[in-house]
């Protein structure tokens, strides 16, 4: 059994084990070197995270419906949903307890608030994962305590006490994760040859992942010039982006664009739409949470399994489009959805996925509004929240 | 589980049986049940022994809605190897063969005379086939009639050890030689027709298999290499050719140079611009990633279009789409054909125009003067009559597909060792290496790579046994095929319980191997690797290059580190 540490122990595997923890006499290191035995894998990390997601996954392996029925988390958000199903609650922390949970999924968090994953491929695999669980999680946290709350608010009933400490407790523990208020300064630009394009994109990208403008380091980020789309390539950091950059011909004459980010065909679109030639695509976390929130719900038929895909309905999040649209090209594919709704507002929200921008010569512009749009959004948020609270004369210092 | 059909061709007896159940259990279905079920032969027989089994083999998931569930195995012993093999294939004739009620046919024997076997609802026929001998594989499949047939083609009768089986005009178990097997038991086809009313496949939990396809369905939307501008669904595999050559990694001039200036004329655009291609596929499959040009012409895979074209210097894509047409007409495998004429012609010092091309492979069909009958052997055979073995670019014999092993490295580990020889489909690390799938890895780089081909090879060959496409594992993953299986079978299964089942299977195929002589030598790439450097300017952590050749310790390092990890020692 292993102990709940406030240390991650990460072990990779190829003939022989390397590892954080040195020493193979250490009980933790040995404990999850079994897993190996157990499991397919070539890496395993267990890791406590930040405080903030660390009270979050506490919170919600002792409070959710699903995870006390079930012993399971069920994410809402579309990424984590397509990829991740559900995240199982582990009461026990033993090899073989690990290896049920994870033959299933991708990572699985304790009652203690840490987090299991791991890679099959490559260890960046088990990171990866460990920061789509933080995300996904925190968005199904906040999305959950405001659907609570309004709840109370429209019964008059007021939330229990040991929800309202936990949420103010999470809420003003959150600012680290979250975006700042400065918006860097980015190269003005327009770039005169290639080689400044593909700085602009290095340096915008790092700028999103800096600003906490995504989950993990996902998100794409494409440049539009001389007939090539120089865009993020599928699967790559945006904070690493040299080298990972695709120039792909606008007119589809070669098919170099294969590995290219699985949103290719949305900025090709938008840029065909609107004319601009800088796009970005993020997952900021209160636009996501925002996009999920819908005053329909209670009466839409469509509710819960077409939301993400075929909402007939106009919504809004801070004033900025909220349409339907599921990765990659479909019928109900956002390469469809989202050129439109940037073409009327310069921006758009994907509901429970993330936000695309765009702009002209630089990246400034698309960086502006994005950062314009979370904060928008996480305002709107706490609009509601104080609203409802203030019904019980609770009040707090929120996020 | 449902009947199998047992033939002995010697003494023109069919059998109907019950589907083992223990080798179900083992090994799933397709390539594992094969390999079982040919296991006991292996060692003790040849290739065109009476006595050696070739065996059709349905999966599990075949005739269910589960996506691309329209696959099956062929698996018998490879004349081009010697190897035990079993080739993957599509079609319809996996999921026409459940709706007549079989799972696996297993034939032994020799018959006096040419025959082809009629498969119907619940029974078969041995039928004679004199007036199909010396007929093209179209044809012989129009004769047939009605339902979904596998034939042989000239050189399966002529025993060319790189002849196809070619199943409804254009799926094929290309590789290794299995035609030649059905040649040497004078078994000219197989036609199965359930007659459109045969039996529905019973799935255990319709519900749990609804939602599995939903996800996979769901994922595979989700991949641009899939559903994507320039995914397979649009161009089929030749979406490669472009990426290929950008990676610098496109086998040319007999692997003598990694980069091809004419390429982009065969390109998956070039060959969507001349032909206008309508999309088909194997039953079952939401992909449909097989293209037929506007006259109805099949259209050539990546692997053909790149060796007919860089690897033989033809820029020519008329001449290739020509080249592929007869390979399938004959019922040859394109990637060995076209490897051995670039071997002949570096040996020889010669370029074959098209023409010159196309003549070769009717000689080789046909085994026809001394180039045809020595070209008939494959590379490797060829080129030790030559004395010049290192020039057949092939491991075990199998010739190398499309894919340069100095420009990616995972494939050259898994080139080495493969069981059934140089084949890119057993591990496919063309998946991270080159389509960053799931994630990409440096594809210049060995660490890691040991245990990355170990787990990959036994995922395939839990696929392959299931029977499902490598190409939706671009998409989706073992996670939702696990539950599409379970729902199916009602015997619970995961990603773990499935890679234990390829492991199993990848064990047995070993070890069979080892029985026949096969060592660590075996697992080796041609010298030319090592000692000559690609072409072009490449960008790697080690700064901006020419491709360099591949470090050969490095490359026994990682050897090393996947026997370790294999526990073969
Ligand atoms: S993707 Fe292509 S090869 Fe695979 S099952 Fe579909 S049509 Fe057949
Ligand atoms: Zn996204």
């Amino acid at each position: 059994m292993l102990a709940e540490k406030d240390a991650p122990v990460f072990i990779a595997l190829d003939a022989w084990p390397v590892s954080n923890k040195k020493s193979p006499d250490d009980s933790d290191f040995s404990a999850l070197l079994r897993v190996f035995g157990l499991m397919n894998i070539n890496s395993i990390l267990y890791s406590p995270p930040s405080p903030v997601y660390r009270m979050i996954i506490r919170e919600l392996a002792e409070r959710d419906e699903a995870a006390r029925r079930d012993r399971k988390v069920v994410p809402i958000d579309c990424e984590t949903r397509t990829f991740f199903h559900d995240i199982p609650v582990l009461d026990e922390i033993t090899p073989e307890k690990i290896a049920a949970a994870l033959s299933k999924r991708k990572s699985a968090i304790t009652k203690d608030g840490a987090i299991i994953s791991y890679g099959v491929v490559t260890p960046e695999q088990a990171f990866v994962s460990f920061s789509s669980t933080c995300f996904s999680l925190s968005v199904k946290y906040f999305y959950d305590s405001l659907l609570y709350l309004e709840g109370c608010y429209k019964r008059k009933s007021p939330p229990e006490e040991a929800f309202i400490k936990k949420f103010l407790e999470i809420s003003s523990a959150s600012a680290p994760v979250l975006p700042g208020n400065e918006s860097p300064r980015l190269i003005p630009g327009p770039p005169e040859t290639v080689d400044e394009i593909m700085e602009m994109l290095a340096q915008a990208g790092r700028a999103v992942v800096e600003n906490r403008l995504v989950d993990s380091y996902f998100g794409n980020i494409s440049y539009i010039e001389g007939g090539l789309i120089h865009i993020s390539q599928t699967g790559s950091s945006l904070d690493e982006l040299e080298g990972c950059i695709d120039s792909v011909p606008l007119d589809g004459s070669s098919s170099v664009g294969i590995t290219a980010s699985s949103e290719l065909s949305a900025h090709k679109g938008i840029h065909a739409l609107t004319g601009a030639n800088a796009i970005l695509h993020a997952h900021p976390r209160f636009p996501v949470i925002m996009s999920l929130l819908c005053e329909k719900e209670a009466s839409c038929p469509n509710r819960g399994f077409f939301c993400h895909k075929a909402c007939p309905e106009k919504r809004y999040a801070a004033g900025i489009p909220v349409v339907p649209g599921e990765i990659g090209t479909g019928p109900s594919g956002l390469s469809n959805t989202v050129p439109p709704a940037v073409a009327r507002h310069g921006a758009a929200i994907v509901y429970g996925h993330g936000v695309f921008t765009c702009g002209s010569n630089s990246f400034q512009g698309p960086f502006d509004r994005l950062m314009e749009t979370e904060k928008a959004c996480r305002h709107d948020y706490l609009e509601l929240v104080k609203k409802y609270l203030s019904a019980f004369d609770v009040k707090g210092d929120f996020i | 589980m449902g009947k199998s059909l047992r033939v002995d061709l010697s003494r023109g007896e069919i059998q109907v049986l019950e589907t083992p159940a223990a080798i179900c259990g083992e090994f799933l279905g397709g390539r594992g049940a094969g390999v079982a079920m040919v296991a006991g032969s292996i060692f003790t027989e040849a290739w065109d022994s009476p006595r050696m089994p070739i065996v059709f083999a349905t999966g599990p998931l075949v005739g269910t809605a589960a996506p691309t569930s329209g696959r099956m195995s062929v698996v018998s012993r490879s004349p081009l190897t010697g190897t035990v093999f079993d080739c993957s294939v599509g079609g319809r004739f996996g999921t026409e063969l459940k709706k007549a009620g079989f799972d696996f046919i297993e034939i032994t024997g020799q018959s006096d005379k040419w025959v082809w076997l009629d498969i119907g609802n619940g029974h078969a026929r041995i039928e004679d086939a004199s007036a199909l001998q010396g007929k093209g594989t179209g044809e012989t499949g129009l004769l047939l009639g009605k339902g979904s047939t596998a034939v042989t083609g000239i050189a399966g009768e002529n025993g060319v050890r790189y002849a196809s089986i070619v199943f409804d005009g254009h799926y094929l178990a290309g590789r290794g030689g299995l035609g030649a097997v059905m040649g040497a038991k004078r078994l000219k086809a197989i036609r199965v027709f359930s007659g459109g009313e045969g039996k529905k496949v019973i799935v255990a939990d319709p519900d749990g298999l609804r939602k599995a396809r939903e996800e996979i369905m769901r994922l595979l939307r989700a991949s641009q290499a899939v559903f994507g501008e320039f995914g397979l669904a649009e161009f089929g595999t030749t979406a490669l050719v472009d990426l290929i050559h950008a990676r610098k990694m496109e086998p040319t001039h007999n692997f003598r140079k990694t980069l091809f200036s004419g390429s982009s004329n065969y390109s998956g655009y070039a060959m969507k611009a001349r032909y206008r291609p309508k999309k088909t596929g194997c039953a079952g499959c939401p992909v449909l990633c097989k293209k037929i040009s506007f006259e109805g012409v099949p259209l050539p895979e990546y692997e053909t279009v790149s060796h007919f074209g860089a690897l033989n210097g033809i820029d020519s894509l008329e001449a290739i789409v020509e080249a592929n047409r007869l390979c399938n007409e004959y019922g040859i495998d394109a990637i060995s054909a076209a490897s051995t004429i670039a071997c002949y012609s570096e040996i020889n010092g010669v370029k074959p125009a098209p023409e010159e091309v196309s003549a070769l492979l009717r000689r080789i069909a046909l085994r026809d003067g001394d180039a045809g009958r020595a070209l008939a052997e494959g590379s490797y055979r060829y080129a030790l009559s030559m004395g010049r073995p290192e020039l057949s670019m092939s491991v075990k014999g199998l010739e190398l597909p499309a894919y340069d092993p100095r420009g990616a490295y995972g494939m050259a580990l898994a080139y080495a060792t493969s069981n059934r020889g140089g084949c890119h489909l057993r591990a496919y690390p063309v998946s991270h290496e080159i389509l960053r799938k799931p994630v990409a890895t440096d594809r210049f780089s060995f660490e890691g790579k040991a245990r990355i081909i170990k787990i990959a090879e036994d995922l395939n060959a839990a696929v392959d046994s299931l029977t499902a496409c490598k190409f939706v594992f671009f998409a989706a993953g073992l996670e939702e095929y696990a539950r599409a299986v379970s729902a199916v079978t009602g015997k619970e299964q995961n990603v773990q319980s499935l890679l234990r089942t390829g492991e199993r299977i990848w064990d047995l195929e070993h070890k069979l191997n080892a029985m026949n002589g096969f060592t660590k030598d075996d697992d080796d790439l041609p010298a030319r690797f090592f000692e000559e450097e690609g072409t072009g300017i490449i960008h790697t952590k080690k700064g901006t290059l020419t491709v360099p050749p591949i470090d050969r310790d490095a490359f026994l390092a990682a050897r090393e580190n996947y026997y370790t990890i294999r526990g073969y020692l």
